[in-house]
């Protein structure tokens, strides 16, 4: 029985071995979305070492270059300013709002989800109760608030968007839980003589890991809206930092005679919106456990 | 192919032939899931397959009623009587006219097999409706007689039954009200994949009666897939064995299970008999476990795990018997009279 | 209600005849939620009044058919769940009221084995921290040697530690869970229908491995299911249970060549038998006498 090797289990209608990983082959989504995902990344990258020109220098001189223009291949804005270098250096703006947000959203939503899940009901009921308050705030209405309190700038506005985040992953991490609670492995671990707290880490934990990264990547999508929102309105990231949103803000006022001023930075957020969007779909195939039981 | 099948299977004599399979091959991505599966079914007979996993039992049941994925490649033909074209390649259009009314399945998990939205009456009259057209019942007269085979299915007040959702309702009434679907529309032949192996033991034995009843009643033919050899043993007259895709031995029931042939219907009746062995003692097993969908050896499909196999058994054992209703495949198949 | 908690070390000496297992008049009800304002929502009575005892060493087994409490009973006796009612002595100690986090002597002592062989492995951790968890939680040593060890008990070998659950079969599955119930070595093993969700022939070789364990280390079996030729092949003893209580109890021949009570006899009736199939039995003699 040791000496031949392990067979790979049928599922239940004869369709071909298990994958070695509790998945489906990634499809089309996960691979596009990736790749968006990454050409972000990969433009902030670059934009550390080399851009162009400097986003930020003014050069009277140079305004309202149009589009293939040979110093400037995607033109420049009314100030001068080289519209590729600030795509390169926004798109920094644009993972490190990303990060932020959904880092403060899954820091405090994911363990709440889990103690919310796991504690009696007496607890719990009311956690649940107290996130479905924040969501009485609407995202960006908290970050203007914070920005009248703090004082506007990226790093604050995010961290609102982070806070607003925060019930969207304590009720996706609860259900999760709530599920994990109530399967025989955990009752196995309770009888091996697992405490609670060594139940929620080593069980609960990783077996919502695979909802909490798809969360993430939405709640990114989210985030990149919603500072392009709020830098739209002047509440996010200040001059002369180049962003997206204010790219978009700043080419309000010229949209009929160069349109490009508002197109390049708009399909740029779009995306990078769907490129977290299908990677979030990819991944959520990606992790949905193929229960195929043999006999 | 067979003479029958070439006339159509469109005949109406007594002792007609309900389904005729012969050489059905189902190929999925680069496994070969089914080999030349090849048996057929009288009107009234109840015919049993046995099987476990990976033996291509519930697949076969699917091909019955051309519920195989799109992706799969099928050869062969599969017949069954007053239906003019073959449904191995029948377009879903065709198969839809066919199912619910000439072969009808009762699955295993009654909870899926219902839509849990719609009241347990309404389903049962439209499958009523659905294979009547403008010529038949309707709605009233279908939801009619609804609750008359709701009766027929033993459910007490079948009238209120009628008027209630699959989960205010246990396990074996599901499996009633999934058989009364299946009987609607007097089909010629009904599938049943297990249909009773989710089942209470005393519920079982309720629903399995019924079954045979059901069936009786309208003189149609049963296939019964399982993997329980006395339900088998209990329920049919003819058994199918399969392992490794293909069928290994066929007969009587009592044939079969009193004088096992293959090597494989010998392990799994000798490992399946609890009451013979020791109390608390050793059972006799087949070794190895069934291999995964493409880990098949080559040649007898059984001769990883068998410990009478020679090298005359790396080629196809031929089919030893009168016909594919009876014998079996094997180069050294036992001999020796069960007790 | 439930007798007044013992302390958690072992104090009471263990006489060779102290029962492993000693069930008093044990109940559970269950609140349904209610359905309108003014009336609270209906009790279900799980157990009504269970009573028996489980020598050492001894096979015993736990028959019926869906809610008839068998599950439940099981969670009680393994400290999973508490009472409403009556007492679980597990070795003279009483189990039965004690908070979950004094109950570390009965984790070494009873262990049990699921029905379900996937629901019952954790799917995001390998075989070998799987098998060793009982070790972790009660902090014994020596834990790579003993997985190993307990790997090759069970058919398996160590190289199967490092893959996950999903990558074997269901009877592989359930042998790793029987190798995960024997970790901390205990004396009694609980066994909730380990068998009947596997086929036929991987259930003859999960018998034989289960029967061949609790005889070679000594284990008290307390071997639950509703199938019953199984029971009648495995145990010793077999209590039948019907809607929270036991109705029949007795020596495991005794109770099928004679059995008393009416549900028992129903029960043996229904159950399709080859035997008797080849005698010449149908689907309507399951039935027998309607009842």
């Amino acid at each position: 029985m040791s000496a031949e090797p392990l067979p790979r289990p049928v599922g239940a209608m004869g369709v071909g071995p298990e994958p070695a990983r509790p998945s489906r082959r990634p499809g089309a989504s996960f691979f596009v979305g990736a790749g968006l995902v990454a050409l972000v990344v990969l433009m902030a990258l670059v934009s550390f070492v080399w851009t162009p020109h400097d986003p930020t220098f003014v050069d009277a001189s140079a305004r309202l270059r149009p589009i293939g223009d040979p110093d400037y291949p995607l033109g420049t804005d009314k100030f001068g300013r080289d519209v590729l270098s600030q795509i390169l250096v926004g798109a920094r703006t644009t993972l490190f709002v990303g990060l932020v947000a959904v880092g403060v959203a899954g820091l405090v939503g994911v363990p709440l989800g889990i103690v919310a899940a796991m504690a009696p009901r007496r607890i719990g009921e009311p956690l649940m109760r107290g996130i479905d308050l924040l969501l009485a705030f609407p995202a960006l209405l908290l970050a203007i608030m914070f920005s009248a309190v703090y004082g506007g700038s990226t790093l604050v506005a995010m961290v609102a968007i982070g806070i607003a985040s925060v019930p969207s992953f304590v009720r996706v991490v609860r259900s999760g839980s709530l599920q994990v609670m109530s399967t025989e492995y955990v009752l196995a671990a309770r009888a091996a003589g697992r405490g609670p707290g060594a139940i929620g880490l080593h069980h609960v934990l990783p077996n919502v890991s695979g909802l909490v990264i798809v969360q993430a990547s939405v709640s990114f999508a989210i985030a990149v809206l919603a500072e392009a929102a709020l830098s739209f309105l002047g509440f996010g990231t200040p001059p002369p930092t180049p962003s997206w949103g204010r790219m978009l803000q700043e080419s309000q006022e010229l949209l009929f005679a160069a349109p490009r001023l508002a197109i390049v930075p708009g399909v740029a957020i779009a995306l990078a919106v769907l490129g977290f969007n299908l990677l979030g779909d990819g991944l959520r195939d990606h992790y949905d456990p193929r229960m195929e039981d043999r006999r | 192919m067979s003479a029958v099948a070439a006339q159509g299977l469109s005949t109406h004599s007594p002792t007609s032939r309900v389904l005729d399979v012969n050489g059905l091959d189902v190929r999925l991505g680069r496994f070969h899931l089914l080999h030349d599966v090849t048996f057929s079914i009288d009107r009234g007979e109840r015919v049993g397959l046995i099987g476990e996993s990976g033996s291509g039992k519930s697949l076969t049941s699917l091909a019955m009623l051309g519920l195989l994925p799109d992706e799969a490649r099928v050869a062969g033909s599969i017949r069954l009587a007053g239906v003019t074209y073959d449904l191995v390649g029948a377009r879903e259009r065709d198969l839809a006219a066919v199912r619910g009314r000439d072969v009808a399945m009762v699955f295993q998990e009654p909870m899926t097999a219902l839509n849990p939205t719609m009241r347990v009456g309404d389903q049962v009259a439209e499958v009523i409706t659905v294979h009547s057209g403008r010529a038949g019942p309707d709605r009233r007269a279908a939801r009619a007689r609804a609750v008359e085979l709701l009766d027929q299915v033993g459910l007490p007040d079948p009238g209120d039954a009628a008027k209630a959702y699959p989960h205010q309702l246990s396990g074996g009434q599901r499996q009633r009200v999934v058989l009364a679907i299946a009987l609607a529309n007097d089909p010629s032949l009904l599938v049943c994949d297990e249909p009773t192996t989710a089942l209470d033991v005393t519920v079982q034995a309720r629903v399995l009666d019924l079954i045979v009843r059901g069936v009786a009643a309208r003189d149609a033919a049963m296939l019964f897939i399982t993997h329980d050899l006395s339900v088998v043993a209990t329920v049919c007259e003819r058994v199918l064995v399969m392992y490794g895709g293909r069928i290994v031995e066929a007969g009587s029931v009592s044939e079969v299970f009193r004088r096992p042939r293959h090597r494989y219907t010998q392990g799994l009746l000798a490992a399946s008999d609890l009451d013979s062995a020791p109390p608390a003692g050793r059972l006799p097993t087949i070794r190895g476990t069934v291999p995964s969908a493409g880990a098949f050896p080559d040649g007898c499909v059984f001769r990883s795990r068998c410990d009478h196999a020679t090298e005359r058994c790396a080629t196809v054992p031929p089919w030893t018997g009168p016909g594919p209703g009876e014998g079996f495949a094997c180069y050294h198949p036992a001999d020796e009279e069960r007790a | 209600m439930t007798t007044p908690a013992t302390p958690t070390t072992p104090t009471t000496p263990t006489t060779p005849t102290t029962p492993a297992i000693s069930v008093r008049d044990l109940r559970r009800d269950y609140q349904r939620p209610r359905s309108s304002l003014r009336q609270r929502g209906p009790v279900v009575e799980a157990l009504k009044g269970v009573s028996f005892e489980v020598a050492r060493g001894e096979r015993f087994g736990i028959v019926g058919e869906s809610g008839c409490g068998k599950s439940t009973l099981m969670r009680l006796l393994a400290g999973l769940d508490q009472p409403t009612g009556g007492e679980v002595q597990v070795e003279g100690q009483t189990v039965s009221g004690l908070p979950e986090k004094q109950l570390g002597f009965l984790r070494s002592s009873l262990q049990l084995v699921f029905q379900d062989p996937m629901g019952s492995l954790d799917p995001r951790m390998r075989v070998r921290d799987i098998v060793a968890e009982p070790l972790v939680a009660q902090r014994l040593p020596g834990r790579k040697a003993r997985v190993a060890e307990l790997l090759e008990a069970v058919g398996l070998g160590a190289e199967a530690g490092s893959r996950y659950p999903h990558q074997f079969s269901g009877g592989q599955r359930q042998r790793i869970s029987i190798a995960r119930a024997l970790a901390p070595k205990p004396s009694i093993l609980l066994a909730d229908e380990p068998v009947s969700a596997l086929d036929v022939s991987v259930r003859a070789q999960v018998l034989n491995l289960i029967t061949d364990l609790v005889s070679d280390l000594g284990l008290t079996l307390v071997f639950v299911s509703h199938d019953l030729s199984v029971v009648r092949h495995v145990c010793e003893r077999v209590a039948v249970m019907c809607d929270g209580e036991i109705v029949e109890t007795g020596p495991t021949q005794q109770i099928f060549d004679d059995p008393q009570h009416p549900y028992t006899q129903r029960l043996l009736r229904a159950a399709p038998s080859m035997r008797r199939a080849l005698a010449g039995a149908g689907a309507a003699d399951l039935l027998g006498d309607p009842s």
